[in-house]
């Protein structure tokens, strides 16, 4: 049963699970056309709220694309079998994760026809300028990784490579807390904590993406993960989710210290209607403290916990990225020092609203499905399924 | 004493007159139309484009500037969050005393623009004398600019526009802002907010040459306390308000 891969899955399963990925994936191409020809005006966003849902979905699977790799870098820089072994599979999630990321982040676009703009005109005080060679570099650095990993000739260098992708996957994701730190007027943004933050929520979310992933396959292939294997993973799972609880908590602390930020962190945390449901239900409960529980409880921690702790994890970031992304763009910039606003045509001073539409709804969901598709046509046409030696698990 | 010649002297007053006519009336003339720039020639850093705001002047309840911005640039009159606002009227209420204050809110044009800082394709960019513009060809409508300015004072375009000005060419997808009317600027014109609210008997707005120690809004700046939006910024915006 060890030796079993997953291109045995059956023919018709592997072909419905495609059918699948590519209709979603396809719904989210349509509505992507959709919103370029009726233009964002048939979206939820507005002149306040400029980055919508797409935005939520895209920043979480670029995220997740980065913090998927921990499981390789573990492997590869640290010498851990158990996690060298899942390194390839590691590597196919994390470019099918930014693949649908940016696909989102690019058809969410005004006018997706000039991206090509990117490319030709490039202005380098920008985070995102920097991000466009960021993400093609990650592309090319863990598709480089997996070849070293996957062609024998090439295993020796599987550790320098390693070292590369795990160097350039933490400079990535700080470009992505970067893209927020550098805001300097919006009370939700303007931090340095961020950078750190988001690398330790990709730990976590990149970490839930793979043990999905990972359970599912060894339940098709008919396998049962090792418990000792499966007792790491989680456990680290466990960790990651603190150190993610620490940065959070010590962002908005830090906020919450400032007079001046004191107004903001209210309306986040208590009086800002479905932002603190979403923080306080949605991520700290649901996505964190539930997910500890059943990781760390005694009775719990079995394969259908992680599992479950794994989703909550995933649907948390959601919560969290939602309440950061549209609920740090809802509160009012801080214009004019002193005064109120007795009235404005712009709505300036008052919260801004944002109710997400069904094409933004898909568009997000299209990301998640080319995710999906790439990985499902990966692990059938290459052998990403973890072996594991029985003996080297005993000895790392 | 009778001898003196009355027509020699009435000679020297008449031609005193007229050589410091002469010799004011070009500075006089330069005043308006120095702004006039050649076709074909670069903006120069010489010149630093800015605006003084005098809030007491500005009356509640009008709002001719932002009528003639919308005239000028083509922009329709906006109804929801979605649509565009290149300038818009705003009340406040001083917290502290309660005074209540209005004044019109647009691009500040920064000397250090955050949008342009962070927009990643460099459609956003900075004139030589100061104005702040989208290269519409350039954007690519990722909104970042947006997201940076701390002022909200950049839309983005998010419906198709079928009817524009060929002076100031729009379109879906991108972001846009105030000009300055770059364009009457560039012909040695006021833009079109400065001139309706002069026209209007207001005069609570004063365009000019902030490096231009000749020009009324150097001289304004110097003799009235003024003060900028997000000072703690340091983005040195070129529109300064009176009475804020």
């Amino acid at each position: 049963m060890q030796h079993k891969t997953f291109a045995q899955i059956e023919s018709r399963y592997f072909y419905a699970l495609t059918a699948l990925g590519a209709l979603i994936a396809g719904a989210g191409m349509y509505a992507a056309y959709y919103i370029e020809e009726h233009g964002h005006v048939v979206t939820g966003m507005n002149n306040h709220i400029v980055w919508g849902l797409p935005h939520v979905f895209a920043i979480f699977m670029i995220v997740a694309a980065s913090g998927v790799l921990n499981v390789a870098s573990v492997g590869s820089v640290f010498g851990k079998h158990v996690y060298k072994a899942r390194a390839p599979l590691a590597g196919l999630l994390s470019i099918a994760l930014l693949a649908g990321g940016l696909t989102v982040l690019m058809l969410d676009l005004g006018r997706p026809d000039h991206v090509i703009v990117a490319a030709t005109h490039y202005n380098p005080t920008s985070v995102f300028a920097w991000n466009v060679l960021l993400y093609s570099g990650l592309f090319a650095t863990v598709a480089l990784y997996l070849w070293t990993m996957m062609e024998k000739r090439m295993n020796p260098w599987s550790k320098p490579a390693g070292l590369l992708v795990f160097a350039w996957r933490i400079i990535l994701t700080t470009g992505t807390g970067l893209i927020f730190a550098f805001l300097v007027a919006r009370q939700a943004y303007a931090s340095a904590v961020l950078p750190p933050m988001f690398i330790v929520l990709s730990f976590a979310w990149g970490l839930a993406v793979f043990l999905i992933v990972q359970s599912v396959m060894f339940s098709w292939n008919e396998l049962e993960l090792n418990p000792a294997i499966q007792k790491r993973l989680k456990n680290l799972l466990g960790i990651f989710i603190v150190g993610a609880l620490y940065f959070v908590a010590a962002y908005h602390l830090t906020n919450l210290y400032f007079a001046r930020q004191t107004a903001f962190e209210h309306f986040i945390l208590l009086n800002g209607g479905i932002y603190p449901w979403l923080f306080w239900g949605g991520y700290v409960l649901l996505g964190s403290a539930l997910p500890l529980l059943l990781i760390f409880h005694p009775a719990l921690g079995k394969t259908r916990c992680v599992l479950a702790a794994s989703a909550l994890v995933i649907l948390g970031a959601f919560a969290l990225l939602y309440v950061f992304i549209i609920g740090g763009q809802a509160f009012p910039l801080e214009i004019f020092s002193g005064y109120e606003v007795i009235s404005s045509s712009f709505g300036d001073g008052q919260i801004a609203s944002y109710a997400p539409s069904l094409p933004e709804i898909l568009l997000g969901g299209g990301g998640l499905g080319i995710a999906f598709l790439i990985t499902t046509v990966g692990v059938r046409a290459l052998n990403f399924l973890p072996h594991d030696d029985p003996k080297a698990v005993q000895q790392d | 004493m009778s001898d003196v010649n009355q027509e020699r002297r009435q000679f020297l007053t008449k031609g005193s007159a007229l050589a410091a006519g002469i010799a004011i009336a070009p500075g006089m003339l330069l005043f308006d139309f120095a702004q006039a720039r050649p076709a074909g020639e670069p903006a120069s850093s010489a010149v630093r484009w800015g605006m003084l705001i005098d809030t007491t002047k500005c009356e509640s309840g009008c709002d001719d500037c932002v009528t003639a911005c919308r005239t000028e640039n083509g922009w329709p009159e906006p109804k929801t969050a979605t649509d565009v606002q290149w300038m818009r009227k705003v009340e406040l209420k001083q917290v502290a005393t309660g005074r209540h204050v209005n004044l019109p809110m647009m691009c500040q044009h920064c000397a250090e623009p955050p949008c342009v800082d962070v927009c990643p394709t460099g459609a956003s960019f900075k004139r030589a004398d100061g104005i702040v513009l989208v290269d519409k060809h350039r954007c690519i409508g990722c909104r970042y600019c947006m997201m940076a300015c701390p002022y909200e004072a950049r839309s983005f375009v998010h419906e198709p526009v079928l009817d524009h000005d060929s002076d100031m060419p729009r379109g879906q997808g991108t972001v846009e802002s105030c000009t300055l009317c770059v364009n009457r600027v560039d012909r040695g014109e006021q833009p079109a907010c400065v001139e309706a609210c002069t026209k209007n008997g207001h005069r609570a707005l004063v365009f000019g040459d902030l490096n231009d120690p000749n020009s009324e809004i150097y001289l304004r700046i110097r003799s009235v306390t003024s003060t900028q939006l997000r000072a703690d910024l340091g983005l040195n915006p070129g529109i300064s308000f009176v009475g804020l």
